[in-house]
């Protein structure tokens, strides 16, 4: 049971997440889009979406942090536990609580304006149901867990962390999560329920992030010859050098 | 020198009667499905009036297109790159889809299905958002035909600075309409504010373009383009524009506004120009100096070393050919009596226009004048303050000198042309008073009025296009390319892609020659997909059962 839930979920989800998205790109680049609904309604996205888009930017910023970073690292450069888990709290519960708001205003938005909810899919439902969760779940183990304590001390640094790496690194070992407390295991399997469905959703656009924008030039010109096969233009052949 | 050609329209306003032809065959061609109900790469606005969307020509509401630092520099108005991707998840400058218009259709089953009442029955807008029963308040042409009425044109915002003006002549109220499609500039800001990189523009023939794989719905480009001719389709979540008909314009034949277009008054052309003086032209000072700025860039066909440099630069030859004939090289250059709309934005749009003169004449004919003399129109074009501010407002930035030069001319050249008409000895001194020759008038009364349609048409088809035609002739193998095209070597799909225009042309053409219905019963007729409307199955579609 350990195996099935901690190796072969997780890495079922991995396989999804990634060969779906390498599907998704080749074959619905047309249907890749963060679908915005702000041509509908925007007092309330103009509140809710940074709100919640910044938040989870610092939500996946902290875990980026306490999953990939060893304990022994953040020792060396002198942080001892004390002071990481006062920074840890601290964020995780500014950027969750963000999160959580900003998704509150955009689930009350998406339900309660006539256009955004008749745009809603049953895949974005269903995303919405996961992600939710996973943050719910999140917020719970960072408040009841590490704040105040209940079911006992727990260090995930030393299981759930120590677990993800190992999963990373293809030599997963379950027993470090059969051992962390049912909150932890709950957010993890939903997380990964979340990347199993990712690249079949509007998430993909979080992979579409234009970085590039900072640093290419404003106006972007392009040939009509670099499109092959598109009626009106031919790929130029090679030895032939292009007329005009 | 860097020589680059751009595909550019004129339009000549004193001939649009405002009949919405161009803006209805464009829906019909390009925007009539779902998510893009609202969306009109054409459309012709009543002046003064709102626009479409409304009051989109206010920058300090909208932040669209360039502004000038105190560096000397242009940026963007809404902000730069980093500003940009700050407030990506919100978009500070979005209109929402009441500024343009909430669209809707008609419950027409109520009509159909209704019993024998003694009132009759109403069928209902209802909302194509929601599908509820909606009250229409606006639409894209709501304030059609009512310039000059205090209700919308008031708050006009080309009207600011001049409403006193307005208001105390308001009996020499006037009205014109502006068709508008996409400008296509030579320095789109919307391209430049797409953080995906997704809008382009072409290096053959300038015109601007959404690479729907690459758009992924950021938005910014609406904000950015301030004609607002960016769309967003909220079916697909990408943005969607004028796409100038660049199939169409390939083969060689005109845009579907422009084909359509019932008072003739679209010119379609090349125009040569130097795209190292771009940025340059588009970063100065003063405003007022733009329109002359922009036609600086401009590169003369005739000037022999701009045609080595054009074929140094690898424009075919056939182009610069059509760059000499071009319609709108003369509109703009030669005549100079076609403008930009809004220099001010410093996008160096490339759709012009040729100002109304009607407004002018239209005051002068009700004073009980000779609308026609020469003296009578310069006078009133000096002493009516109103159009031609207003007009100067939307093509100069503000500077009545041009305007005022362009309407002069197209007055002297009525009342140059009434002579001849009448068989009157010419009088060479009216063209002399507007600095123009005899001949060179009546060859823009030619253009402005007889231009027949292969003389307001100069389009070169892609060059690519023929390169290839020649190579299935003489050097290319029918089975060396087996997996680099689209085609296969057997059966229907065989052989190079027919372009769309000239395939969609081809039908048109047979249906409208042909003695019989559009599908006769003939083994060899095909339904065309392109116009079936996805409802039902139209005769052919499929092939009849055997024991029908």
């Amino acid at each position: 049971m350990n195996v099935f839930l901690w190796v072969i979920v997780p890495y079922l989800c991995l396989a999804t997440f990634v060969v779906g998205h390498v599907w998704r790109y080749r074959y619905d680049k047309f249907g890749w889009t963060t679908r915005s609904s702000q041509l509908y309604e925007d007092r309330l996205l103009r509140l809710g979406s940074p709100l919640f888009h910044f938040g989870m930017l610092g939500v996946v910023g902290g875990h980026v942090i306490g999953l990939l970073v060893p304990r022994s690292w953040t020792a060396a450069i002198g942080i001892d536990d004390h002071l990481y888990h006062y920074v840890a709290v601290g964020g995780g519960l500014v950027a969750g609580v963000a999160a959580l708001v900003g998704m509150t205003i955009l689930i009350y938005r998406r339900r309660t304006v006539g256009p955004v909810f008749s745009a809603t899919t049953v895949m974005d439902k269903v995303m919405y149901a996961f992600l939710g969760a996973a943050i719910v779940l999140g917020m719970w183990n960072t408040i009841a867990g590490s704040i105040f304590s209940l079911g006992g001390e727990y260090n995930y640094r030393e299981g759930v962390s120590v677990w993800y790496r190992s999963f990373l690194a293809f030599q997963p070992d379950a027993e470090l999560m059969a051992d962390a407390p049912i909150g932890f295991q709950l957010h993890a399997l939903v997380a990964f329920g979340l990347f199993a469905l990712w690249p079949f959703t509007r998430l993909v656009h979080v992979f579409s992030a234009p970085i590039g924008y900072l640093t290419r030039p404003y106006i972007v010109y392009r040939s009509r010859d670099s499109r092959p096969g598109q009626p009106g233009s031919t790929p130029s052949r090679r030895g032939w050098d292009r007329v005009g | 020198m860097r020589v680059m050609a751009q595909m550019a329209m004129v339009m000549n306003l004193d001939k649009c009667i405002g009949c919405h032809t161009c803006s209805v065959t464009c829906k019909q061609a390009w925007t009539n499905r779902s998510g893009t109900e609202y969306v009109w790469f054409n459309n012709v606005e009543t002046r003064p009036g709102l626009g479409y969307p409304r009051t989109y020509e206010d920058q300090e509401e909208w932040q669209g297109g360039w502004v000038r630092k105190p560096n000397g520099r242009i940026a963007l108005r809404s902000g730069g790159r980093l500003k940009k991707l700050l407030t990506i998840f919100s978009n500070p400058k979005l209109p929402s889809i009441q500024d343009y218009y909430e669209p809707w259709t008609y419950d027409y089953e109520t009509l159909l299905n209704s019993p024998q009442t003694d009132t009759f029955p109403v069928a209902r807008p209802k909302s194509l958002l929601t599908g509820k029963d909606m009250n229409v308040e606006w639409s894209a042409n709501w304030d059609d035909d009512l310039g000059g009425s205090q209700e919308h044109a008031v708050r006009d915002v080309m009207l600011r600075g001049i409403e006193d003006k307005v208001k105390m002549e308001f009996e020499q109220t006037f009205m014109f309409y502006l068709p508008r499609i996409c400008e296509h500039c030579l320095n789109p800001s919307c391209a430049a504010s797409c953080p995906s990189g997704a809008i382009y523009k072409r290096e053959e023939d300038g015109i601007v373009l959404v690479d729907q794989d690459r758009c992924r719905g950021w938005r910014m480009c609406v904000s950015g383009c301030p004609y607002k001719k960016i769309y967003f389709n909220h079916k697909t979540g990408k943005a969607e524009k004028c796409t100038f008909c660049y199939p169409r314009i390939e083969v060689g034949i005109p845009t579907v506004c422009a084909e359509t277009c019932v008072g003739r008054l679209r010119y379609i052309g090349l125009v040569l120009y130097d795209a190292d003086k771009v940025l340059e032209a588009a970063s100065i000072e003063d405003e007022h100096a733009l329109y002359d700025a922009q036609r600086g860039c401009f590169l003369d066909p005739e000037d022999p070393d701009v045609r080595r440099a054009a074929e140094v630069a690898g424009i075919p030859a056939d182009w610069i050919e059509a760059a000499r004939k071009s319609p709108v090289w003369a509109l703009i250059n030669k005549f100079e009596v076609a403008l930009p709309l809004h220099p001010e934005y410093r996008t160096m749009p490339m759709v012009w226009y040729i100002p109304p003169l009607s407004p002018v004449v239209d005051v002068v004919r009700d004073t009980g004048e000779d609308a026609e003399e020469r003296g009578n129109l310069f006078a009133a074009i000096d002493t009516l303050r109103i159009p031609v501010e207003y007009l100067a407002n939307l093509f100069t930035a503000g500077d009545p000198e041009p305007v005022t030069r362009v309407l002069k001319k197209l007055a002297a050249m009525r009342s140059y042309m009434r002579d001849i008409n009448l068989g009157r000895d010419p009088d060479d001194s009216i063209p002399a008073s507007v600095g123009m020759s005899g001949e060179t008038m009546y060859e823009m009364f030619r253009l402005l009025a007889i231009a027949k349609y292969d003389e307001r048409y100069v389009i070169p088809s892609a060059h690519a296009e023929q390169a290839h035609a020649l190579e299935e002739l003489a050097t290319d193998c029918p089975v060396s390319d087996q997996g680099g095209g689209q085609q296969d070597l057997f059966g229907e799909g065989s052989g190079y892609p027919t372009p769309v225009a000239v395939e969609n042309f081809r039908m048109l053409q047979d249906r409208q020659t042909s003695d019989t219905l559009a599908s006769p019963g003939d083994k060899a007729s095909r339904v065309n997909l392109l116009n079936w409307d996805g409802k039902g199955a139209p005769d052919g579609l499929f092939p009849a059962r055997k024991d029908d």
